[in-house]
């Protein structure tokens, strides 16, 4: 009973959280991943374009919550996607058009375009808070929970409660679909396959005749739809606020380069590897400790390596770590 | 005694106005931040007093009230003070009344209020840090510091038969001082603070913040946070993980848009918020519904605020700060006739006569210490999506 105890309060605590986060990030990641790999460039406005995606998503969600469509226990945000998606492919593409294909034309360096990027993440910042405003938006609805830590007690007779969202499983599965669907379009399509081509080499893939131009706006069309649907279940799962997504650069980056950048495979296990690394080393141990040493052991303090304030800098760790001792990421993918 | 206001409009209007110089009031409260959802109350609280000031005709012969709103933030110390500075050299402001947060508040007493000598009288500043600083006696505040708070939940708990508390607080003056009050008061009081934890504002996700709170464990989540920030956040998290059932909620997290974003898991939870069960309270209620806005908390102090530095004005015979900020105890304390909301006109007229008053106002305002309201407290309990009062302490 002790032992059910302790794995209940971890899965509670860390592995549930931590896997729906890993997902958000994960998906992100993908996103920086796709253009690193094709374009050449960290793309530092990519959380900014989550969260105008969500920002998308959310208008449409209360126009269709307003006209009283629902879909049951789900979020109605899941029927509004499509069309922040395709707002957002449309913001993308403007973005190749207007800013990066002048810079790409004149064979600007990564850093050239690095910088560019950072410009645009405050264009559409402040189009965001410009159009949404600063402030917290509650966009959910549908069923909170699949069962409450409450339910859960009452029908196991366990002291800890186990409680699932409805939000974290619409993510876990959302991000599984998601990511089979980018590996299914990356291996098998004869487009895919030619964006692997034009990534592992472009000389190469331009003399076997890949338009180039193709290439590029598939990896802003896929990159679009990665940041909206990975915005969009960051902000169903906590709470979207604009702020937010600046911050989550960092995690989304760290997940990136953890894996390896430019790897498909490497930026997914970056975000549960940063998800987890984050949540296990700031959770405090000392209940955990007491169930699983039959009460011989009640540790004092609460048996916490860091405290939850430093919860940023582990990613931030993790990512000075693996830039040292092996830049090429888990999964070696190019080197920053 | 409306005919005695309009009689005193007619008087002022057929009067000297041209004659009497205009008092200006700098309304400097966090109108975005962390307790945005405050600010407009207060603001409208502040208003009310110059009105009605302004509207009787009686204040340093007939000088008719202005204010000027400026956004202090809550935390921002260079925001608020340029705020402030804007205030005091570019309008002109002869007092400030503000700032809402402890940490915006401090920063403007150091750097505006102090160097250009004007007096800063915040409605809800309530850091302990604040009663001890160096203030050249241009400070005050018509709530009281939470060291009495810190004692008032102390009690509170003990009386509920609470042993042992979680705590987190917003990481920044208010939040600390508060926090290390509550504290050292219920251990002194033989409980129990399993945990005194940290929480940043304006994060997406509370998750791991909250995890640490429940493996600490405790009868009661106390939140020293902000209603519309990490406050409300870690709250949705202990729900949704279960972690906790049993909120304390202090001054900073108790307004609507709390009970309307938790909803009905919020029900049970207990709190308190400075207040009284003065007749002033009840009237300044009334008041405010007829002006047209909801006396929010905090809003009876910033009338307050505001009253009581015109009413030292009208007892100093002048606008100068160097000039009334010796007079708002007098005007404040006993002994001379109690003074209302609604009364300000009376209170002027008494003061002109040289008479002595004892201000009450909305929140039975009594001045200590170093410039502060020694502080009554209202016990609320979260019943059926409503606040409503258990008792005065």
């Amino acid at each position: 009973m002790e032992f059910i105890n302790a794995l209940v309060l971890l899965t509670n605590y860390i592995i549930l959280p931590a896997a729906t986060y890993g997902s958000q990030l994960a998906l992100g990641a993908l996103g920086v991943t796709l253009v690193y790999g094709v374009l050449r460039f960290s793309n530092f406005a990519h959380g900014e374009t989550m969260s105008f995606g969500t920002m998308i998503t959310i208008m449409v969600t209360w126009q269709l919550q307003s006209a009283g469509v629902s879909l049951g226990i789900f979020p109605t945000a899941l029927l509004a996607l499509p069309v922040g998606i395709f707002v957002t492919v449309l913001l993308l593409l403007a973005c190749d058009k207007w800013v990066y294909r002048f810079h790409r034309q004149n064979n600007a360096s990564g850093v050239i375009l690095l910088i560019v990027s950072i410009g645009l993440m405050f264009v559409i910042g402040g189009l965001v808070r410009f159009i949404i405003g600063p402030q917290d938006q509650i966009f959910a609805d549908g069923s909170r929970f699949i069962f409450s830590a409450r339910d859960f007690k009452k029908a196991t007779g366990l002291d800890e409660g186990l409680a699932l969202r409805t939000t974290q499983l619409v993510t876990i599965f959302t991000a599984a679909i998601v990511v089979t669907a980018v590996f299914w379009f990356l291996n098998k399509t004869r487009t895919g396959k030619s964006m692997r081509a034009y990534s592992d080499n472009e000389n190469l893939a331009l003399l076997s005749g890949i338009d180039p131009d193709r290439v590029v706006k598939v990896a802003w069309i896929l990159t679009a739809v990665l940041a909206t649907i990975a915005g969009t279940l960051y902000g169903l799962d906590k709470s979207y606020k604009p702020f937010a997504f600046m911050q989550l650069l960092l995690p989304i980056f760290a997940s990136a380069i953890v894996g390896g950048v430019g790897n498909p495979l490497g930026a997914i296990a970056g975000g549960f590897v940063i998800a987890f690394s984050e949540i296990t080393i700031t959770f405090a141990y000392k209940k955990f400790i007491s169930y699983v040493t039959f009460d011989a052991v009640q540790p004092e303090g609460l048996v916490q390596l860091l405290s939850t304030d430093y919860k940023i800098a582990v990613s931030f760790i993790i990512l000075v770590i693996v830039l040292v001792i092996k830049p090429t990421g888990l999964f070696s993918g190019k080197t920053l | 005694m409306k005919k005695f206001a309009l009689t005193a409009v007619m008087a002022a209007m057929l009067s000297g106005t041209a004659m009497a110089e205009d008092v200006k009031l700098g309304i400097l409260l966090g109108f975005t931040g962390p307790a945005e959802s405050l600010a407009p109350g207060m603001a409208n609280g502040a208003k009310l007093a110059m009105k009605e000031v302004s509207d009787s005709g009686l204040l340093l012969g007939g000088a008719s009230v202005s204010s000027t709103e400026a956004d202090s933030t809550c935390v921002d110390a260079a925001a608020a003070t340029a705020a402030a500075e804007r205030l005091v050299d570019a309008e002109k402001v002869d007092s400030l009344i503000g700032a809402l947060c402890s940490g915006a508040t401090t920063a403007i007493l150091q750097n505006v209020a102090m160097p250009k000598g004007v007096v800063l009288f915040s409605p809800s500043a309530t850091s302990p840090a604040l009663s001890d600083m160096e203030d050249n006696g241009l400070f005050f505040r018509s709530s009281p510091s939470d060291a009495r708070q810190g004692q008032v939940i102390a009690d509170i708990l003990k009386d509920k038969g609470i042993e042992s508390i979680a705590m987190t607080y917003t990481n920044n003056d208010y939040g600390k001082g508060l926090a290390d009050a509550i504290e050292a008061n219920f251990t002194a009081a033989g409980g129990t603070v399993t945990i005194n934890a940290a929480h940043e504002d304006g994060k997406g996700d509370y998750g791991a913040e909250v995890a640490a709170l429940a493996q600490a464990g405790g009868d009661v989540l106390l939140v020293a946070g902000y209603l519309d920030q990490g406050g409300k956040g870690i709250i949705q998290s202990a729900l949704d993980a279960g972690a906790f059932e049993d909120f304390y909620l202090p001054d900073a997290m108790i307004g609507e848009s709390l009970v309307e974003a938790i909803g009905e898991d919020l029900n049970g939870a207990i709190g308190s918020v400075p207040g009284t069960d003065s007749n002033g309270a009840a009237t300044y209620v009334e008041m405010a519904k007829a002006a047209g806005f909801e006396a929010s908390p905090y809003s009876g102090e910033a009338y307050d605020a505001a009253a009581l530095t015109l009413l030292a004005m009208q007892a100093a015979g002048s606008k100068n700060s160097a000039d009334f900020k010796d007079k708002i105890f007098d005007v404040a304390n006993a002994p001379g006739e109690q003074i209302f909301p609604g009364e300000l006109a009376k209170g002027l007229e008494i003061l002109k006569n040289g008479g002595e008053i004892d201000y009450v106002g909305a929140t039975a305002v009594e001045m200590i210490g170093g410039g502060e309201a020694s502080g009554s407290y209202r016990e609320i309990l979260i019943d059926n999506g409503e606040i409503t009062t258990v008792q005065y302490r």
